[in-house]
């Protein structure tokens, strides 16, 4: 695992000019060029719609399991390109996808579900390590170990989301909205936990809508909008931002009452007329 | 009561077969999301192997080579045809299979002709008495191994990597995909070991009280379709509970069918589909089956 070099600029990921269409036609990605710095957390906004999960498709090779193709340029995993590679391939290099939804297997146990994770991983001592790592991070699946992952609660769905990818040694962990359906206590937790997986060396892509959250862990940020990179750079500065305030984090930009003058008028006229 | 002992008997070895055959249908279904029907194709052909190359070769080996050949044949299938056409809808798999079935099948009757071929069963046809039970040593041999074979199938399936594979596969494609679990090698071993499993299941059936490998030995494979079906086609006890269920009842429906004659003749042979067509009509998914099959 530790044998992945990165480029000249320290990135361990690079995405560049990437495109992606579906089904020949309808383009979902065009033209974004991304990095993330070895040892970073970067994350990834973006409303619906907006590429972010194509571009997480394509970086684990999954893009053929919903028609989807890369019409132009790269995905390079250190010095090793990506694009076009075989899923299996993409989780032997290091690079694990936790996917949106956490897509846990039901009806198979909590162990189960971590024994499926390290399937990528063929170096025994490697998933014995991980499988302590994933335990340590979160005691609740030891203690759950036999229970169908069905029957836990969604935060701890989530939980065993990461641990599972985390049980193949990732070198670059990938994480499509982790925070999605979950309450505000349990994604804080998350948001620590990813903090804690990162201190202990490994890269983040944190796909997100909520941006609080993200922009909390991350060190740098970009922000997509129909499919192109709109805004992009540190952390922090990002979430000062007029856009990324009006647009992410729910500060509007314009006062309550010029909104309120505006919009209504016209449509009511058009049903009263 | 002996009567009735002696069908049931005879019931459950004959169940023991359909649910070798029945398990290899739900593991395909599991892992291609396919509806097999070439089944019944490889399982006369790893029947017609066993029969040629006794002669030969001896029992041992001829029985040897035809499970590794009806595996490979299997094996060949799935990666040819079914591996090729992977996200095409389930309905043109299922075509797909039964047109590869019908291919191999007029070959094997081309083959085959008019007559019986016999296999050469160390055991012969002779029958045991447990008690006052009578049963064919064929059949009670096939019981065991069947037994065994379905054991160590579920303690793999349980405990063992491909097991595992296999089932996350089977619930979460893409997921299991971004586990790096290659979901075209649980597939094809899925249709390797049905093809084992088939083969064993041919070598039984062909034995007595079965006069031979004849083509009418396709028939008898059909009938484990609805032990899968009825079971629930993904789910593997489903399989066993179902291959029971349809073998007892057709040995019931076979010996008590003077009782039966008001139905007509032969009411043995379509017992199974009247089982499945009743066991549907209360649960539509089957005994054992997931009530959503179609994943999106």
């Amino acid at each position: 695992m530790g044998n992945i070099t990165t480029d000249r600029d320290g990135a361990v990921l690079s995405v560049d000019s990437l495109q992606v269409t579906y089904g020949g036609a309808v383009e979902a990605v065009r033209g974004v060029s991304m990095e993330v710095p070895d040892g970073a957390v970067v994350a990834v906004l973006g409303s619906n719609g907006a590429g972010k999960s194509t571009l997480l498709r394509t970086i684990s090779g999954t893009l053929r399991l919903h028609r989807g193709r890369v019409d132009a340029g790269t995905v390079r995993f250190g010095d090793l390109d990506l694009t076009r590679r075989d899923p299996g391939q993409i989780v032997r290099a290091g690079v694990v996808q936790v996917p949106e939804g956490r897509r846990i297997f039901g009806r198979l146990t909590v162990e189960e579900n971590l024994r499926a994770g390290g399937m990528g991983n063929r170096d025994r001592a490697a998933k014995a390590t991980a499988l302590t790592r994933v335990h340590d991070l979160f005691p609740v699946l030891q203690e759950r170990s036999g229970q169908r992952a069905g029957l836990l609660s969604g935060g701890e769905q989530q939980m065993l989301a990461i641990g599972r990818a985390l049980m193949a040694s990732p070198r670059l962990l990938l994480l499509d909205e982790p925070s999605l359906g979950l309450a505000p206590r349990v994604i804080g937790q998350i948001g620590e936990v990813i903090a804690e997986i990162n201190r202990q060396g490994t890269s983040v892509l944190l796909v997100e809508q909520n941006a609080t959250m993200a922009l909390g862990v991350a060190s740098a940020a970009y922000v997509l909008d129909v499919g192109r990179v709109s805004l992009s750079g540190d952390a922090r500065e990002l979430a000062q931002s007029d856009e990324v305030q009006r647009l992410y984090l729910g500060h509007t930009g314009a006062s309550p009452e010029q909104r309120t003058e505006r919009a209504p008028r016209r449509t009511l006229s058009r049903w009263t007329a | 009561m002996t009567q009735f002992l002696s069908l049931l008997l005879n019931g459950i070895s004959l169940g023991a077969i359909y649910a070798l055959i029945a398990l290899g249908f739900v593991i395909i279904f599991k892992a291609s999301e396919v509806v097999s029907f070439t089944h019944g194709s490889l399982l006369l052909l790893g029947a017609y192997t066993v029969a040629r190359l006794s002669d030969p070769l001896g029992f041992l080996p001829a029985v040897l080579i035809g499970l590794a050949f009806t595996a490979l044949a299997a094996f060949l299938v799935e990666r040819l045809i079914i591996n090729q056409l992977r996200g095409a809808p389930v309905i043109s798999l299922a075509i797909v299979t039964i047109g590869v079935d019908i291919i191999i099948l007029t070959e094997l009757i081309r083959q085959i002709g008019p007559d019986i071929l016999n296999v050469p069963h160390p055991w012969g046809g002779d029958s045991v008495r447990i008690g006052s039970v009578g049963i064919s040593e064929n059949r009670l041999i096939a019981m065991g191994v069947a037994g065994v074979l379905i054991i160590a199938f579920f303690a793999a399936f349980k405990y063992s990597s491909w097991g595992v594979a296999m089932r996350a596969s089977a619930e979460d494609g893409e997921a299991a995909a971004l586990m790096g679990i290659r979901q075209g090698r649980v597939s094809a071993l899925a249709w390797i070991v049905a093809g084992v499993l088939a083969a064993v299941a041919a070598l039984f059936l062909v034995g007595a009280p079965t006069p031979g490998v004849s083509a009418a030995a396709y028939t008898v494979a059909l009938r484990a379709f609805p032990a899968a079906i009825l079971g629930g086609l993904d789910s593997t006890g489903g399989a066993l509970v179902g291959g029971l269920l349809i073998g007892i009842t057709e040995a019931l429906a076979a010996g008590y069918q003077d009782q039966l004659s008001f139905l007509g003749r032969g009411f043995g042979e379509v017992a199974p589909y009247v089982v499945m067509i009743i066991v549907l009509l209360v649960r539509p998914s089957g005994l054992f089956g997931t009530k959503e099959l179609t994943r999106v």
